[in-house]
């Protein structure tokens, strides 16, 4: 009886249920990944190709009463503008300095991984620590950092008081201090200005390194380093031979959100100098920011097409990655 | 069931009562207690007066407001909405997004007694929303070093340098200000602009019609070089913001500083009481030329977009009137545009008062005059030019090449 029944109803439903039944393996991960999807195309691709088509445009971003656009075709004068903008190869040169800077990460991650790495009382506790500025939100990072260069109530100026100054009284008999040098203004010296919001941007990269670096010390085999230790591998030797090539997978994650994270920095700017002096600390995305968006910004079009630029470098970036990781997928399988 | 019935018609008829008071939109910009304040209470003074009027506002944080301006204008607009005049309004009159208002200047005698500001209120001859308010800028300096040294307010560039040489003899440095935020260097260049080369020349400048390179603006920046190299500012003010810039004025290392009258709060915050604390303008360096002042006003502009554009118009009207204008100023500590106003009688409004009132121009800010990308531009050159005056033609040189692309 139950087999009849069975039999009759594929023979009727078999068109319509079977083509879901055949290609549910297929249909499933579509099914999960439409939402993502859809969010992803709003947010993230048609905006990219809003920004090509807008790079071409001169526009201040209004939009007339009746709601009809206000920008005018231009072709490709925006990016001949930015060809002579010395702002913009300003930002270029710094984006250049964020992401050599910033791959130090990796390897002062990896030391402290290292050092982190052994059976000591209250390790724990050097862990969390070690990691805590990761947890921290840039832009707090970069306030603290403000406050830190200072020169006259930072860390830095405080030391520096020490070290130069002397108190003395005023001309109406407040406390002051007369130095014989004056105190190092990192945030307003065009040269280092840039080079300091680097060092405070590797303070939290550093921990966000040397926790990708710690899992991956757990994953390290132990019958691997007893053979290495019994050939009589210690130190350098078992460090670079036996270690190193256990850790590529973390190594490689470390590099690519240090080499992302170099690439997109804008908070950290935006607190602690925004840009300034005079343009000198500028990267890509502030720029980007300062020119379309900002309070003088008005210039949608000249942003777009620095946008773009900065687009165009995350793809190089981004298609070395996914051509590296296809190639890994092929090797292992 | 008869209940119901009865209650469901009483709110059909009701609510036709409630839509003849009509809705009046307001977007205003100013979070901080005193303007909040004033905004408010000026508001429920109208709505008192207005009682078929039902006004609904909205009070942004200023940053906010200015990201948020571009896009209700064409959205969502509001009947009314507070802004800047000069070139900040000019994107907004040029792309026909404000209404012009000439009616309501004619209607109620504002040519007359907004005389002293109608030009910056005015663009290609249409005249475009209300001043509620504006200040004065000037030198604030401490009375307590002057009176130490035995210095007078400074008349010219010459006693102003021979101050400064005084200042420097004993300590103190003569100018304190903080340019991260570039502003307020573009306050210190306007200033010498002002009394280098005029009135005339500053609107000629931010209108693009002549070059930095020009030998008039060469000039200006060859006496700021003199003040940079003979009084000169605090270190390190490239990463201070104007707050910041106030501790070595409150602690006496700094003499004095160019700004506006808002700061006066903060300096008495800081714990310095009326009696070390004075105003003066800015001395002259030209004696040729007429005394104009810096005094950026705030507005209400009507957005073309505005649904009640009548009631709209009646509040403008309103917020011209010389008594609302006294009160609200009273309040926030600042000068009412209206010349039938009263001003206030704390001693730092009477003499901004007195200075702006007798100027032969009122200009607004750099910033606000010039357009956006110019602006920007130049004000970063200000800092730089500060940092290193030697710069001084390569930068002049830069902003020429900016200038012909932004006009």
């Amino acid at each position: 009886m139950a087999v009849t029944d069975t039999s009759q109803m594929t023979v009727d439903a078999a068109p319509r249920a079977g083509w879901v039944k055949r290609n549910k393996l297929s249909i499933a991960p579509w099914f999960f990944l439409a939402p993502a999807l859809v969010f992803f195309a709003i947010y993230v691709v048609i905006p990219i190709f809003e920004s090509l088509y807008l790079s071409l445009f001169e526009w201040n971003g209004l939009y007339d009463a009746q709601g009809n656009s206000t920008a005018v075709y231009i072709g490709f004068d925006n990016y001949v503008k930015l060809w002579d903008d010395p702002n913009f190869w300003t930002s270029l040169r710094n984006n250049v300095a964020w992401l050599v800077l910033y791959m130090l990460a990796v390897p002062v991650g990896l030391l402290i991984a290292l050092f982190l790495n052994q059976d000591v009382p209250g390790m724990r506790l050097y862990k969390s620590l070690f990691f805590f500025p990761f947890v921290i939100s840039q832009v707090v990072v970069g306030l603290i950092f403000g406050w830190f260069y200072n020169p006259d109530f930072g860390v830095v100026g405080t030391v520096w008081k020490a070290l130069f100054c002397e108190e003395t009284v005023n001309f109406i008999g407040n406390v002051t201090f007369t130095c014989s040098r004056p105190a190092p203004d990192i945030l307003s010296s065009p040269e280092w200005a840039t080079y300091g919001i680097i060092a405070a941007g590797l303070w939290p990269q550093i921990a966000y390194c040397m926790i990708l670096y710690l899992t991956g010390l757990n994953n390290v085999a132990s019958d691997q380093i007893e053979a290495a230790r019994l050939d009589g591998a210690k130190g350098w030797k078992m460090l670079w031979y036996v270690v190193l090539p256990q850790l590529r997978p973390a190594t490689f994650i470390a590099v690519v959100v240090t080499v992302i994270g170099a690439l997109r920095s804008f908070d950290m700017i935006a607190i602690m100098t925004q840009g300034g002096p005079f343009g000198s600390t500028n990267v890509l995305a502030y720029y980007m920011f300062e020119v379309a968006i900002s309070e003088f910004g008005e210039r949608y079009g000249y942003g777009s097409a620095v946008a773009v630029v900065l687009f165009a470098i995350m793809l190089i970036y981004i298609s070395y990655f996914l051509w590296r990781m296809y190639q890994d997928e092929k090797g292992t399988r | 069931m008869r209940s119901i019935l009865t209650s469901v018609m009483a709110i059909a008829i009701a609510v036709p009562a409630v839509a003849q008071q009509r809705d009046l939109v307001i977007n205003f910009d100013d979070l901080n207690p005193a303007p909040k304040a004033a905004f408010e209470a000026a508001i429920a003074q109208f709505a008192e007066e207005n009682p078929d009027i039902n006004v609904i506002t909205n009070i942004n944080d200023r940053e906010a407001h200015k990201t948020a301006i571009r896009n209700f204008l064409t959205a969502d607009a509001p009947d009314v909405t507070s802004w800047y005049p000069g070139n900040r309004m000019a994107p907004f009159t040029d792309t026909g997004l404000f209404q012009s208002v000439d009616d309501v200047w004619d209607e109620n005698g504002l040519r007359e007694t907004f005389a002293a500001i109608e030009p910056t209120m005015t663009r290609d001859g249409v005249t475009y929303g209300v001043p509620y308010s504006y200040y004065q800028w000037g030198i604030y300096y401490r009375k307590d070093v002057f009176d130490g040294l035995g210095l007078e307010e400074f008349e010219s560039w010459d006693d102003m340098l021979a101050g400064c040489a005084a200042m420097k003899e004993v300590g103190v440095t003569p100018f304190t200000i903080g340019t991260q935020f570039l502003w307020t260097a573009a306050g210190v260049f306007d200033y010498i602009n002002l009394r280098t080369n005029g009135y005339d020349v500053h609107n000629a400048l931010t209108d693009g019609e002549i070059a930095y390179t020009d030998p008039r603006i060469v000039q200006t920046f060859a006496n700021w070089e003199q003040l940079i190299n003979e009084c000169g500012f605090v270190e390190n003010h490239a990463s201070m913001s104007w707050q910041d810039a106030l501790a070595p004025f409150v602690n006496g290392d700094a003499g004095m500083y160019v700004m506006g009258n808002f700061a006066v709060a903060a300096m008495k915050d800081a714990g310095l009481t009326d009696d070390q604390i004075d105003y003066m303008p800015f001395p002259s360096i030209n004696p040729e030329v007429a005394r104009a002042e810096e005094a950026p006003a705030d507005a209400f502009f009507i957005p073309t977009n505005a649904t009640n554009v009548e009631d709209a118009k009646k509040f403008l009207a309103f917020v011209a009137r010389a008594d609302v204008q006294s009160e609200w100023n009273e309040t926030i500590g600042q000068l009412p545009p209206n010349s039938e106003a009263t001003v206030s009688d704390d001693k730092f409004i009477q003499e901004g008062f007195q200075t702006v009132s007798t100027a032969a121009g009122l200009a607004q800010f750099y910033d606000r005059d010039a357009p956006a990308a110019m602006a920007s531009e130049g004000m970063k050159g200000f800092q730089e030019f500060m940092l290193d005056p030697s710069k001084k033609m390569e930068i002049l040189e830069r902003l020429d090449t900016v200038q012909a692309e932004v006009y």
